[in-house]
């Protein structure tokens, strides 16, 4: 079979992810109908909730594969190149769920949905001693010039490595000297990637989208721990790709011994990840202080344990086991399996970490949540597929890809 | 100790090396080892050897280290000497994590190492025997073993034809590494 070096999309692909989109659409509606178009502040939030959750999670998953990217090329690593264009693919989708949820959150700040934000009701804040603390970080337009500066900042720098690395299609590079030039150049605009990425998802940005819906309450690990939990998503949203592109004889020079390191990727932060999870737990749970605890109580003791134990076997004990060994690591078929369960699995986590504050009371109806997020897949699928259509599949001009091409772990 | 007869060849080629572990195979020699100064890629696979069960034997060592972790300091907190920490439950599950953790890699690690050595035939004051030792320098040396029907000049013939230099048959003792040990020469003197 000849080489095929550029994606056309096949035609059951495109229309599953149009149906999981109008399927999404159509949950969106159903939750307003049920939920949101309701005079109760507290359906209300419920609605945002929802809303919040996806919109972030799927951001912070595709935006993951621009960090993937980017920290591979100031290693130096050559091991990915075969592949690279998926994660190239995966991160343009980024502009597009940054402004869906950009708009979600300025909507739920500027809306005054006081349920979900607690920090947004100015009365209450003046008499809340621990909100009036915390006001020179959390009011509102520090949070709408954080969020727009974010969003802007990751699609602008990833677009900047996109053109980098699209470049070298065209024009290959003749003499040593301008391969140097061309890493070295590489590597300033991965490292300015990862300062943004480092001030924004590893620190602040989990604080104020997510952590902020319980005000009173804080952990520093937090954005720590969020950023490990999309990390790791994002690595198995790169595997289920380029497990698909394979299936569909493209990406000829992906083997196994690719397959093996996103493997262990996955194997090593689904650890890294419990490492935080645990430790964020293990300090409050040590120290047992009422304005701590009291953030667990509903999650570990409370109406939502069913959800909290589900999500640690999913995210620990299941990677833990299954992709121990290297056999597991190098088959497709269980790459594949544990990728879908490792996405499901992080997408509960962000359930529990938004819900418990916002519906104390009862556990909402899961289901609409869930249509929700196969509505962001269908996106995902398709704005990716989108983006893969336009460059060819290998990146052959870049310096290392040979380093690839004869990848042996 | 049984003794047995290798015939054994150095190369001096990594590309005369990989075809000739093929041809050696095919030709259905017993192939004892190849001795190469570094780890070589792709060796393993044409030399059809099994992937090493080294980690199967980690993973048990692991367990066993959470294993007594775990039950060792439950014995000691909720029966043997329970003590209230700070109104804790005595089965403070989370305190123990990071100790267990620790236990277990400490496990998984030892029982690794000494395995491995084990495995190697490896320990303190043992001198190893080569069958060239310029095999720790720069050449690659292929060891074959004489079963009971192979015709010694024919393979030496054999081992020339596919680029060995230096061809000659020895005699070792095999068996744990005491067998060698009282075989050992030392190289710099005069026989």
């Amino acid at each position: 079979m000849a080489i095929r070096s550029t994606f056309t999309v096949p035609k059951r692909f495109q229309t599953i992810s149009m149906a999981l989109m109008a399927f999404g659409l159509l949950s969106i509606i159903g939750l307003w109908v049920t939920s949101g178009s309701s005079d109760d502040p507290k359906e209300q939030a419920r609605f945002w909730a929802s809303l919040l959750q996806n919109s972030v999670f799927f951001l912070l998953v595709v935006n993951a594969s621009m960090f993937f990217i980017c920290i591979t090329t100031l290693a130096w690593g050559g091991w990915q190149m075969a592949f690279r264009r998926v994660p190239e693919a995966i991160s343009a989708v980024v502009p597009v769920i940054g402004v869906i949820c950009g708009a979600i959150l300025l909507a739920i700040v500027f809306g005054d949905n006081h349920t979900i934000y607690h920090w947004t009701d100015a009365e209450h804040v003046m008499h809340d001693p621990i909100l009036s603390h915390k006001k020179g970080f959390l009011n509102k337009p520090f949070f709408a010039i954080a969020t727009i500066i974010t969003i802007v900042g990751w699609s602008l720098l990833g677009y900047k490595m996109r053109q980098l690395s699209r470049k070298l299609d065209n024009e290959p590079l003749a003499t040593l000297e301008d391969r140097k030039k061309y890493i070295f150049n590489n590597t300033v605009w991965a490292a300015l990637f990862i300062v943004l990425f480092s001030l924004t998802v590893m620190s602040s940005i989990p604080w104020l989208w997510l952590m902020s819906i319980d005000a009173h309450w804080y952990s520093t690990m937090y954005s720590w721990y969020t950023f490990a939990s999309t990390f790791v998503s994002g690595i198995a949203l790169i595997a289920l790709f380029v497990i698909f592109l394979k299936n569909n004889d493209y990406l000829e020079y992906v083997n196994n011994e690719h397959l093996h390191d996103l493997g262990k990727f996955m194997f090593a932060f689904s650890v890294f990840w419990t490492y935080l999870w645990f430790s964020q737990f293990m300090l409050i749970w040590y120290a047992n202080i009422p304005e701590e605890t009291i953030y667990f109580q509903p999650r570990a003791h409370g109406i939502y344990k069913g959800i909290f134990w589900l999500m640690f076997i999913i995210n620990f004990i299941a990677p833990l086991l299954i992709l121990m060994t290297r056999s597991a690591k190098r088959n497709y078929g269980t790459v594949a399996l544990m990728a879908v369960l490792i996405i499901f699995g992080h997408w509960l986590d962000f359930y529990q970490m938004v819900f418990p504050a916002v519906s104390p009371n009862k556990v909402p109806n899961i289901i609409y949540d869930l249509g929700i997020a196969l509505g962001f897949v269908g996106l995902i699928m398709y704005a990716t597929a989108r983006a893969l259509t336009k460059a060819p599949l290998l990146a052959r001009n870049h310096p290392f890809v040979k380093e690839s091409l004869i990848h042996h772990t | 100790m049984a003794k047995k007869k290798f015939i054994v060849g150095s190369f001096t080629d990594e590309a005369v090396l990989f075809p000739a572990v093929k041809k050696v195979r095919r030709a259905g020699y017993k192939l004892h080892d190849v001795f190469t100064p570094f780890p070589i890629h792709g060796l393993d696979k044409e030399m059809g050897l099994r992937d090493t069960s080294l980690h199967t034997a980690g993973f048990i060592y692991g367990i066993t280290g959470t294993t007594t972790a775990v039950s060792f300091i439950t014995w000691a907190l909720t029966i043997d000497w329970a003590i209230n920490f700070g109104g804790k439950p005595y089965f403070a599950l989370p305190a123990w994590i990071p100790v267990t953790f620790e236990l277990t890699v400490l496990f998984a690690a030892v029982g690794m190492v000494l395995t491995f050595c084990w495995l190697c035939q490896l320990a303190p004051f043992v001198k190893k025997e080569h069958f060239n030792p310029r095999s720790t320098d720069d050449t690659f040396v292929m060891a074959l073993e004489c079963t009971g029907s192979t015709n010694e000049a024919e393979a030496q013939q054999f081992l020339q034809s596919i680029g060995a230099t230096d061809v000659k048959v020895e005699t070792r003792e095999t068996g744990w590494w005491l067998g060698s040990y009282a075989n050992d020469k030392m190289r710099f003197e005069k026989n």
